[in-house]
C-alpha cells in the first residue's frame, strides 16, 4: 500500500494513512496497522479527545460516506490528523509498533544528534507530554541521553503527544542491544557504510540476530558513563578555571553513580 | 549580515586616500552592493578594480559565510599580525593583493598558473588572519554585535531554551574540521544547523575566541558558574532560571530507574549545581572532599603525581566499601539534592514499577 502512494491529493485511489504518511512534514510518523485502529479498545477514551471522532475515525479507515465529505472535510481533516497522532502514540509502544519506529530509526529517519561528540547519532522522536497542543515533538538522543529541537520548522510544530513520553525509552528497555555505545562512531544507521563495506546483506542478518527482544542479558551499563567524551572548553590551550571547576564537579557526581551501580551489581551477582 | 562595525570604529587612523574612499563607499552602499555580489559570486569579478565592493566585504557576504566578521585592512596590512602565517598560505603575496584590493603587478601575472589558487590562498589567507583579529578588542566587538543579533543561531539543546551559540573550531590548524558552534550554557559544540556552513574551516574561529569572547562579554554568559566562587549570589541569575534543567527519561510517567540496563547514565554532563558552594566539595583531582575526612590534612602534598597514583587506587576501594554499606544515606549526605532534574519534577511513584515493566514486556 505504501508503495502505490505518491502524495498527491488526488490520489484517492490509496489509503487516508498513506496519504497523511507521505505529505510533507510528516516524515516522522509510521504506518499504524488497520487491525489496531479498528480494534476499539485501543481507541479507549480517545473519543472525549477528538471532536467528531466517529466520522474523524471514518475518515482514517477510508470509511467515510462520499456525501459527508463535502461539508465537513476541512474540519474534519484537522481531527482526523489528532486522532491519528493520539492512536500512533498508543501504537508505536506496542511490539509491532516499535519494530516500525526501529526500522525508520535504523534509517536515521529522525535525523541525527547535532552535539558534535555524539558522532551523527541517530536520534528517535519523544513529547515532552502526553497530553496533545502543549508541546511539539523534540529529538532524544540515546547517546548523550539529551533533547534536541528537530532542524527544520515542519517537524518542530509537530505535535509531542503523537509520540509520547515514554517511546524512546521503551525502546531501549526492549532493545537493550541497541543502546548506543557512549563513544567512537554511531552503528545505527550509518547506510553508507554499509553501502562501502559491500556486505550489506550479511551484516544485516547479523544485526537482526542481535537485536532480538530482550537479549543482551549480559549487557552491563554501569561504567558506559566513563567512555563518553566531552568538550573542554581552552582558552590558548589553557582550560578555563570555571569551567574546569564544573566539569570536576559533574565528573565526581558521575563516578559516584558508577560507584553506585558497580555496588549494586556486585551485590545482586553475589 | 556582515557589520559595518570593523570600519567604523573610532580607534582607526585613517590611511592613503584612495584605498579609504573605496572602503567608505562600500560600507556606506554595503546593504544594496550584497545582492549584486551574489550575482557576482561565480566570476569572481568583484576582486578587479572596478568595483565599488571590498574583497573582503564580498567574502563576508557569500552564503556560508555568515559568521566571518570583517577584518580590518589595518590589521592585515600589519606585519606584525600575521607572524608565521606567510609558511601556511601559498602565493602569499598574490593573496594578499586580493584580500586588500592591490592592482597586481602586471608581470607577475603570468607566474600564477590559475586564478583559483590565488582565490583559494586569499581564503585560507583571511580565515587565518580572521582567526587572530577576532581576538582583539576590535573583533571581539565586531563580533558581539552578531551575537546579539542572533547571527550564529542559537543551542538546539532543548533545555538550552534560545541560547545563543557561537563559532568555534576545534583546532587552530587548518584543514582538521569545519567549524563548529559552541553553546555557553551547556559547555558543548555543536553542529551548525545548515550545510552551507560545513565548507567553513574551524580554524578559520580557533579553539580561543568561543572561550575569550564570554570571559570578555560575562552578560553574555548564562551559565551561573562563573559567577559562583567570586560573587558568590545566587546562581539563579535571572537569564540563568530556565537552563539548569536536565532531562529525565520516562515510561508511563515513572522515571527510568538508574538500575535499569537503558537507566541514565550522562545526567551529569548536563548537571549544575544548585549552590556555588557544592563545587567546593571536589577537590582538584575530581575527588569529594568528605569523602576521605582523615585524609584531609594531606591535600598540600598532592602535588606530587606518582603519590596521587598510589592513594587513588586506595581510596577508590574505600569508596566502594562505604557506598556499597550504605548507599542512600551517602549519597544525601554528599550532594545536597542535585538541582531539579526536570520542570514537572516532583511527584515520583519510582523504581519498582520500571522493574516490573521489564519482566512483562520480554517475557
Amino acid at each position: 500500500m505504501e508503495d502505490i502512494s505518491t502524495g498527491s491529493d488526488s490520489d484517492y485511489s490509496s489509503s487516508w494513512i498513506s496519504w497523511f504518511l507521505s505529505s510533507k512534514g510528516n516524515e516522522y510518523f509510521c504506518e499504524v496497522e488497520e487491525d489496531f485502529i479498528l480494534d476499539r479498545f485501543n481507541l479507549t477514551g480517545l473519543n472525549n479527545e477528538v471532536a467528531n471522532y466517529s466520522q474523524a475515525l471514518d475518515l482514517i479507515t477510508d470509511n467515510l460516506d462520499d456525501d459527508i465529505q463535502d461539508e465537513l472535510r476541512g474540519s474534519l481533516d484537522v481531527q482526523a490528523r489528532l486522532l491519528y497522532g493520539l492512536i500512533h502514540a498508543r501504537w508505536i509502544v506496542t511490539a509491532r509498533g516499535l519494530q516500525k519506529m526501529l526500522e525508520k530509526y535504523k534509517r536515521a529517519e529522525f535525523g541525527r544528534c547535532p552535539r558534535v561528540l555524539c558522532h551523527q547519532q541517530p536520534l528517535l522522536p519523544v513529547g515532552l507530554t502526553d497530553i496533545p497542543y502543549e508541546k511539539s515533538v523534540k529529538l532524544y538522543c540515546g547517546r548523550c541521553e539529551d533533547l534536541y529541537s528537530p532542524k527544520s520548522s515542519r517537524h518542530g510544530s509537530i505535535d509531542g503527544a503523537y509520540f509520547g513520553t515514554t517511546f524512546p525509552h521503551l525502546l531501549f528497555l526492549v532493545y537493550p542491544t541497541l543502546i548506543p555505545p557512549k563513544s567512537g562512531p554511531s552503528d545505527t544507521g550509518s547506510s553508507n557504510r554499509e553501502a562501502a563495506s559491500g556486505d550489506s546483506r550479511s551484516r544485516r542478518r547479523r544485526d537482526e540476530a542481535e537485536i532480538a527482544e530482550g537479549g543482551g542479558e549480559d549487557i552491563n551499563t554501569a561504567t558506559v558513563a566513563l567512555k563518553a567524551e566531552r568538550y573542554r572548553p581552552k582558552i590558548y590551550g589553557f582550560q578555563l578555571h570555571e569551567t574546569a571547576k564544573l566539569q570536576r564537579w559533574q565528573e565526581a557526581v558521575r563516578d559516584r553513580q558508577i560507584a553506585r551501580l558497580e555496588a549494586l551489581e556486585e551485590a545482586t551477582r553475589t | 549580515m556582515p557589520p559595518k562595525s570593523a570600519q567604523s570604529l573610532p580607534a582607526e587612523p585613517p590611511r592613503a586616500g584612495q584605498e579609504e574612499d573605496r572602503e567608505g563607499l562600500a560600507a556606506a552602499e554595503g546593504d544594496e552592493i550584497m545582492e549584486e555580489a551574489d550575482e557576482v559570486e561565480e566570476g569572481y569579478t568583484s576582486s578587479t578594480p572596478t568595483s565599488t565592493l571590498t574583497w573582503i566585504t564580498w567574502f563576508c557576504s557569500l552564503p556560508g559565510h555568515e559568521y566571518f566578521c570583517e577584518v580590518s585592512e589595518d590589521f592585515i596590512e600589519d606585519d606584525f599580525n600575521l607572524t608565521g602565517l606567510n609558511t601556511m598560505v601559498p602565493f602569499w603575496k598574490e593573496a594578499m593583493e586580493m584580500v586588500l584590493d592591490v592592482e597586481p603587478e602586471d608581470e607577475d601575472a603570468s607566474k600564477i598558473p590559475d586564478v583559483s589558487i590565488v582565490e583559494s590562498s586569499a581564503e585560507m589567507l583571511y580565515g587565518l588572519v580572521h582567526q587572530r583579529y577576532i581576538l582583539t578588542r576590535a573583533g571581539l566587538a565586531a563580533m558581539a554585535e552578531k551575537y546579539e543579533n542572533g547571527v550564529f543561531g542559537s543551542c538546539p539543546r532543548v533545555y538550552c531554551v534560545t541560547c545563543n551559540v557561537v563559532p568555534c573550531g576545534r583546532s587552530d590548524m587548518p584543514g582538521v574540521d569545519t567549524v563548529k558552534l559552541y553553546c555557553p550554557n551547556c559547555n558543548d559544540i555543536y553542529v551548525p544547523p545548515s550545510s552551507r556552513f560545513q565548507g567553513v574551516d574551524g580554524a578559520f574561529f580557533g579553539t580561543t575566541f568561543a572561550h575569550l569572547f564570554f570571559q570578555t562579554y560575562r552578560e553574555h554568559a548564562p551559565a551561573p558558574f562563573w559567577k559562583a566562587p567570586t560573587s558568590g549570589g545566587s546562581p539563579l541569575s535571572p537569564r540563568s532560571g530556565l537552563t539548569g534543567y536536565v532531562y529525565v527519561p520516562r515510561i508511563y510517567g515513572f522515571k527510568v530507574s538508574e538500575r535499569a540496563k537503558n537507566g541514565p547514565r550522562m545526567q551529569w554532563l548536563r548537571l549544575r549545581p544548585e549552590d556555588p558552594e557544592e563545587l567546593d566539595m571536589v577537590d582538584w583531582r575530581g575527588r569529594w572532599l568528605d569523602e576521605d575526612d582523615e585524609k584531609e590534612d594531606r591535600q598540600m602534598e598532592d602535588f606530587d603525581p606518582d603519590a596521587v597514583d598510589g592513594e587513588e587506587d586506595d581510596e577508590e576501594e574505600e569508596e566502594e566499601e562505604e557506598e556499597s554499606a550504605m548507599p542512600g544515606q551517602k549519597q544525601d549526605r554528599h550532594c545536597p539534592s542535585p538541582r531539579r532534574l526536570s520542570p514537572e519534577g516532583a511527584c515520583d511513584p519510582g523504581v519498582s514499577s520500571i522493574k516490573c515493566c521489564t519482566s512483562h514486556t520480554s517475557g
